[in-house]
């Protein structure tokens, strides 16, 4: 996929922004993380952030210049253009983690599944029965947005959001679904907790997923929670 | 050796250069504030430029010097006195053990860059002895530095600038704080951001001839703007994307958040300008009540004075260098 087909939107002096279109959308989000994998290999000294639709890219100014010592953004443009136009990256090892969650936990789960016209039981079948993938991650460190949710299953944000939702909450969020890595603020209807800790710094890499990883959800029962809590180290 | 709280101070934490590398993981890079007045504080002590400084905001802390130290302090002018006695800015200070250094208001700027020989002795945290207040990430578990922390120092390589004894000395040479430290409030440039054009006319012109007011909300996260509200024509519905710090972004109040080293990794408000990054440091020095002016900039007019400005401080750092060796 060459350049000609991207948007660059140039952000600041060390950042430009790849835009592959403007929606939330499973083929546009494997665009970015497949470009990301290509500049990721052919530049590693770019950092990437992929997002939804687009892709920050933040560079050394220093190390693109001109015989004069200037910024030439030509060098950049043609050095992307050429690793987009290279071979797909594969992304192997297919990476799919798999999430317990204690659906028990949710408190939003009755909510949930008044919403949406379905039992307890149902929601719970349709939110694991899917295959996930990271969007991105944002809002905190190892927040993951999560693509794929049961279209049955969205629902909207609550009206005011709690001052602190559990770590490890699984939650609902609009279309979307993803896990609070930590005890933050957060508006998303929570259905669910793992145990499993997210985003650990004393670990490499810290966070347990990547933007573009393959996530299911498995249910477990509170007894199950508790010993996987306990050896994770995330009892509380 | 280590150096104890008596008192925080309003704001105090410990920064490097930044945290690189963990934004797709949703980890922003934090780092101080006013980057060009931590080097500079490290190069007073001689130290390497990727140490760790102390970031302090408006109001110092009092620190206990169990042994001799060489400290400088840069960036903001504050009061600072050992054992009573006046501490020259941005210059380099020799402090016996036991000193008591009682650092209080600010006269200028808003953030002073403590700088110890040797650096902070911290426990790098993902690569970096960055704080990021924001995310909990960081030294002393990513907390401000609070009265009680004993905070350890690195070694300290002998050095002929000072040669021990029981008083205060600075040397007989510092920086001038300016340019670096900007009195003037001069109006920063600001180039025009991806939504610019979603502005409505008023406000278009406002961004660029209106006089804002830095809020007490703000923080290392980002600058508030008070005293000029903006309005888009019509809403714009906008999907999370990647930030970064400078970028001017307008929530639904009309009031804009100037992003700074603790920028969220996304975001999802309209984004109608980006701040040169030269100019970044010199938001970092302004106080909640100081006057903000935006003048328009390009990116080659922005990179150009970046550029300038980098190498007027790498040649600045050098001659500090040689300086301190010929001492």
């Amino acid at each position: 996929m060459p350049l000609t087909n991207v948007h660059i939107e140039t952000l600041a002096e060390d950042a430009w922004l790849l835009r592959f279109g403007n929606d939330i959308d499973v083929e546009i989000n494997a665009r970015v993380h497949g470009a990301a994998a290509q500049i990721g290999a052919a530049l590693p000294d770019i950092e990437c952030v992929p997002s939804y639709a687009s892709l920050l890219l933040r560079f050394d100014p220093r190390h693109w210049t001109d015989t004069q010592g200037r910024f030439a953004g030509h060098h950049l443009r043609d050095a992307i253009d050429s690793a987009l136009r290279g071979a797909a990256v594969s992304e192997t090892p297919m990476k799919e983690v798999v999430i317990p969650v204690w659906y028990g936990a949710g408190e939003d789960l009755g909510d949930v599944a008044a919403h949406a016209g379905l039992s307890a039981v149902e929601v719970i079948a349709r939110h694991t029965a899917v295959t996930y993938r990271v969007a991105m991650i944002g809002f905190a460190p190892g927040f993951p947005y999560l693509l794929g949710l049961d279209p049955t299953l969205a629902m909207p944000r609550r009206p005011t959001p709690r001052a602190s939702v559990p770590a490890g909450s699984v939650a609902i969020g609009g279309q979307q679904t993803g896990v609070y890595p930590q005890a933050l603020p957060g508006g998303w209807q929570l259905i669910g907790r793992t145990p499993v800790q997210l985003f650990d710094v004393s670990a490499e890499p810290p966070s347990l997923l990547k933007p573009g990883d393959r996530v299911r959800f498995r249910a477990i029962d509170e007894a199950q929670f508790d010993r996987i809590a306990t050896q994770a180290g995330t009892a509380a | 050796m280590t150096i104890e709280l008596i008192k925080s101070g309003l704001l105090t934490s410990i920064q490097d250069a930044g945290r690189r590398g963990y934004a797709s993981l949703g980890l922003g890079r934090a780092g101080a504030m006013d980057e060009p007045s931590r080097r500079l504080a490290n190069a007073l002590v001689g130290n390497a430029h990727d140490q760790a400084v102390m970031e302090i905001t408006l109001a110092g802390p009092t620190l206990c010097f169990r042994e001799a130290a060489v400290i400088a302090i840069t960036g903001g002018i504050i009061e600072a006195r050992a054992n009573g006695q006046a501490l020259p800015p941005w210059t380099t200070c020799f402090l016996p053990a036991g000193t008591i250094l009682r650092m209080g208001g600010m006269r200028h700027g808003c953030r002073s860059y403590l700088s110890v020989r040797g650096g902070f002795g911290v426990a790098p945290v993902l690569g970096s002895r960055s704080t990021d207040l924001h995310a909990r990430i960081g030294p002393c578990g990513g907390r401000a530095l609070r009265a009680g922390d004993a905070i350890a120092t690195g070694h300290a390589a002998a050095c002929s600038w000072f040669p021990g004894g029981n008083e205060m000395k600075a040397l007989g040479w510092g920086l001038d704080p300016q340019p670096w430290l900007d009195y003037a409030q001069a109006p920063l440039a600001l180039l025009r951001g991806h939504h610019f054009d979603a502005l409505d006319d008023a406000s278009r012109q406002m961004l660029f001839s209106g006089r804002f007011v830095i809020s007490r909300h703000s923080n290392r996260t980002g600058t508030r703007l008070e005293g000029t509200t903006l309005q888009l024509r019509h809403p714009l519905e906008l999907i999370s994307e990647a930030s970064v710090p400078g970028t001017l972004q307008l929530p639904p109040s009309g009031q804009p958040i100037l992003l700074l080293a603790e920028a969220p990794v996304t975001g999802g408000y309209p984004r109608i300008g980006q701040l040169a990054a030269v100019d970044l440091p010199r938001l970092a020095q302004r106080r909640p009540g100081d006057a903000v002016c935006f003048t328009e900039t390009s990116m080659d007019e922005a990179m150009d004075r970046l550029r300038r400005r980098d190498d007027a401080l790498e040649r600045l750092l050098r001659r500090i260098g040689q300086r301190l060796e010929s001492a």
